[in-house]
């Protein structure tokens, strides 16, 4: 049995972790507003699935009513991170960090999840997590099955963790760090960018990567990827342990202050957000809290980057025929407040007819490693924004994360469907190469 | 409870639908009422009537009490399981069984979510005109059994206006209907209004009928500023004997000003003393009219400042304050008590009065926004649970409060129910014989008074 941990043991533990959340979760009034917009309590209809729960919970173990238990970690787990909560909360309650201070909690007192244990011991060490990586993408076809057309496979044997029928991303034979050179020069450069590539793009969706290297050039932007960079460390953060990836937001911001460069560019709302997030996570540590502040500052989101600083060449555009829709992923809308910029990307490309979606700005369900863990769960959200992509009649879904592609890709599969989902400056990429071709 | 009788609670409702986890206990420990919470010994979440009916028989038998439940987004601590028990989860009961466009009613279970009902209503140009603040998350069968009322009180009513037929599940286990389609029936005892806002003290709903209506074609918003609190109470009363009921008549006191303005920075003036915001709503032609003579009222009673909203934005714009009024309230301090006295339209300058030097007598920060229309006003009390000092200063405050809306020929609520919350004041409005009449029917209905037991007549 596992030893009950009570909050006078957490309180000597971190004195300080116990008295700020304490004021915070005193705030929570409990109106039961979360209920409405909460994607996981629409499907279970259970307290412990909604913030208001998680808040209570967290609120009985500071009181010392309920120890630390597998029940409280698996409350603190059902969770997407989405941020609706917090969007809708009258109080201001931050109840998406609140609950990742729970898990941090749990981390703490209980250990992580030995499967997450071995997981974050690879992503510690860069060169293994790429080794691995690297492996499975070479012997990739020998386990998992592409499906035609689409960038989407399905595992031939049964593989721990995954559910059998699950459709993924292919993991590429070759990353895309390892397919471009560190510096890639343009004839009369406007900006030096860095291209932040994240685990996704680097691994699996090498096509989103060319996008982003591809669009940059055509705005003469030279284009810098350095090679030592790694994950984000999102995943780590939003599982508690935090002090890992504190460990590795440093690494980060190591990395890109080496070269010398005007912005730092991602593809991924999670990633652009974590980097943007690197003062709050370094808050408590004076030298790194204002590194990361330089570098927060300097980074942006794609398509922000591409409507807001760069304002993107027009003029050699070419048609893209197509209907498309856009799914919002929760860290563009929620955390970066981006969805005008990824829009007029869009509605920029002469021939694509856009159709919103309705909820587009609701969460697909993947919620990063929460789908892996609750892949029923996650369906069933999924499969109300499979419907509504339905509903909009698209060939293509456009969206700015890599497992909300995945997600949905997966889900617009499992409900016999043929839409194509991709990140939203690959049809940018798309336009400018029909311009060429003209 | 012990171990046999969860087993039997299972076998009712299968393993997956009976939770008692101490997690997940403690989530149905407390609702949205501050100070109130205790733990159930089982979470027991029915799928059909006839379950519903089995497991009251259990409890009957065995005395366990049973509390419904839907969202638990009420405040008066009226789902608070304080004696232990069964929390019963009506959330399985989320279907809309049928939309009559022949007689407008709508045969729905408790569990569906108000504005879910609105949603499909509206697709045939129809509302369900009860509108909490919750209305998002809140259950028809929670509304329904606290009476809910909300924004469009004044010109729609309450729950208990809309709803025409109930099923229902007593104490022991019977099933039993109460009205149905007919708009004209007066047979036998109006058991229907009984059970509405009985706060599930006498029996478990599970299924109404309710009246629909046609959605209003226009609206138009308007906003009027009054230097001077008596002004403002005539003009709601001259909007009235104008002949004009209007969808929405609201107020909010000088303190909720100030509150609204630093959180909100709109521009409020921080020297008014109250500020009305009115929507009429109906046929665009008879809409013109109406605002206009409202606007006429407004100025008459010495408003300061009068802006109508002339767009969709603009109405938003004026709305804004008004949303803004609980938020910036509750986010002054950790601890909210959102009450609703409610008192004759008349009285609502008076009661103001009383509320204001109730609050600086007992130095307690209390703002008030409400519906001024239809009386009902939400005094809001913010203070942090923690503090005991500053609570005995809170309770002597909402003592005097309630007291002071009943000795204005008011009531001690307009629109959340008594639950616990407002308990303590019951004999004070109804008197020994107002009381022992509620418990006597209270006693007759659940004789082992397992169903909500001590709420709304308190012990019996």
């Amino acid at each position: 049995m596992t030893k009950q941990i009570t909050a006078s043991d957490i309180n000597a533990h971190d004195k300080e972790l116990l008295n700020d959340l304490q004021d915070a979760l005193a705030n929570c009034m409990k109106c039961g507003n979360c209920m409405a917009v909460c994607p996981i309590y629409k499907e279970t209809s259970k307290e412990s699935s909604v913030a208001r729960g998680k808040l209570a919970l967290m609120e009985a173990v500071l009181n010392g009513t309920l120890p630390i238990s597998a029940g409280f970690d698996t409350a603190m787990a059902k969770c997407l991170n989405c941020k609706s909560c917090t969007f809708k909360c009258p109080c201001g309650v931050k109840a998406d960090e609140l609950i990742l201070r729970g898990r941090q909690a749990a981390v703490k007192s209980r250990g992580l999840h030995p499967i997450k244990k071995n997981v974050f011991r690879l992503l510690r060490n860069r060169q293994l997590f790429d080794f691995a990586l690297k492996m499975g993408g070479t012997f990739g076809p020998l386990t998992f099955k592409k499906i035609p057309g689409k960038m989407a496979a399905v595992s031939r044997f049964p593989m721990p963790g995954m559910d059998a029928k699950r459709a993924t991303a292919p993991i590429s034979s070759s990353p895309l760090r390892s397919q471009y050179p560190e510096v890639i020069k343009v004839a009369n450069p406007k900006f030096k960018a860095a291209f932040f590539t994240g685990c996704t793009i680097n691994y699996m969706y090498t096509d989103v990567g060319e996008s982003v290297i591809n669009v940059l050039k055509e705005n003469d932007v030279e284009v810098v990827i350095p090679g030592t960079q790694h994950c984000c460390g999102t995943p780590v953060y939003v599982s508690g342990d935090v002090d890992l990836a504190k460990e590795m937001a440093k690494k980060t911001i190591e990395t890109f202050e080496k070269f010398n460069v005007d912005y730092i560019i991602g593809a991924c709302g999670s990633c652009t957000e974590a980097l943007k997030e690197y003062p709050h996570w370094l808050h408590d540590d004076k030298e790194w809290h204002a590194r990361a502040e330089k570098l927060a500052k300097k980074t942006f989101e794609i398509s922000e980057f591409l409507v807001d600083v760069l304002d993107f060449r027009k003029d050699t555009l070419g048609p893209v025929n197509a209907t498309v829709t856009m799914h919002d992923p929760c860290h563009m809308v929620r955390g970066l407040k981006i969805t005008k910029q990824p829009r007029e990307v869009l509605k920029a490309i002469p021939g694509l007819k856009f159709v919103e979606m309705k909820d587009c700005d609701r969460c697909c369900g993947s919620g990063g490693s929460f789908s892996l863990a609750n892949y029923d769960l996650s369906r069933q959200i999924n499969d109300k924004k499979v419907a509504n992509i339905a509903n909009t009649k698209a060939d293509i879904v456009a969206t700015s994360c890599g497992t909300c592609r995945m997600h949905i890709q997966d889900g617009i599969l499992q409900n016999d469907m043929n839409q194509d989902v991709v990140h939203t400056v690959q049809l940018l990429d798309r336009a400018y190469k029909a311009g060429k071709s003209k | 409870m012990q171990t046999t009788q969860i087993e039997a609670l299972k076998k009712i409702v299968g393993q997956d639908h009976v939770l008692t986890t101490p997690e997940d206990l403690y989530t149905y420990s407390y609702d949205a009422t501050p100070g109130h919470a205790h733990m159930p010994d089982a979470v027991v979440i029915p799928g059909t009537t006839q379950e519903v009916s089995e497991i009251m028989k259990f409890a009957n038998e065995n005395k366990i009490p049973v509390y419904t439940r839907g969202s638990g987004t009420n405040l008066s601590a009226g789902t608070v399981p304080t004696k232990g028990g069964i929390v019963l989860l009506m959330t399985r009961f989320n279907k809309i069984e049928e939309v009559d466009l022949e007689n407008l009613v709508a045969t729905v279970q408790v569990g569906v979510i108000v504005s879910d009902l609105n949603d499909e209503v509206a697709k045939n140009g129809l509302i369900y005109p009860p509108d909490p603040g919750t209305v998002a998350t809140a259950t028809l069968g929670g509304t329904i059994s606290e009476n809910a009322g909300g924004l469009r009180g004044l010109k729609y009513g309450v729950s208990k206006h809309y709803v025409m037929g109930l099923e229902v599940v007593l104490a022991n286990g019977d099933i039993l209907k109460t009205g149905g389609k007919n708009v004209k029936d007066v047979s036998g005892y109006d058991m229907t209004k009984l059970f509405t806002g009985a706060e599930g003290t006498l029996g478990v709903l599970t299924k109404a009928i309710v009246k629909l209506v046609p959605a209003p074609e226009a609206k138009k918003s308007m906003m009027a500023i009054f230097k001077d609190l008596d002004d403002a109470g005539r003009a709601v009363s001259g909007i009235v004997a104008a002949k004009i009921i209007p969808a929405t008549l609201e107020i909010m006191d000088n303190a909720t000003i100030r509150t609204v303005d630093d959180y909100a920075k709109i521009g409020l003036p921080l020297d008014a003393e109250a500020i009305l915001l009115i929507e009429v709503d109906g046929i665009p032609e008879v809409v013109e009219k109406e605002a206009t003579k409202v606007m006429e009222v407004l100025k008459s009673n010495n408003a300061a400042e009068v802006q109508i909203a002339k767009t969709d934005a603009e109405r938003d714009q004026l709305w804004a304050a008004r949303r803004a009024a609980l938020p910036a309230l509750a986010k002054l301090r950790p601890t909210t008590y959102v009450e609703d006295a409610t008192v004759p339209r008349s009285q609502v300058p008076a009661f103001l009065k009383a509320v204001k030097e109730i609050s600086a007598r007992n130095n307690v920060t209390i703002g008030t926004f409400g519906h001024a229309g239809d009386g009902n006003m939400h005094p809001t009390i913010v203070c942090d649970l923690r503090n005991k000092e500053e609570m005995e200063r809170v309770y002597k405050a909402m003592d005097e409060m309630f007291k002071a809306a009943v000795e204005l020929n008011g009531t001690l609520s307009g629109e959340h129910g008594i639950g616990l919350g407002k308990l303590p004041w019951m004999e004070y409005q109804h008197g020994t014989q107002g009381m022992n009449a509620m418990k006597a029917i209270k006693r007759a209905l659940d004789p082992n008074l397992i169903l909500n037991p001590g709420k709304l007549v308190g012990e019996c």
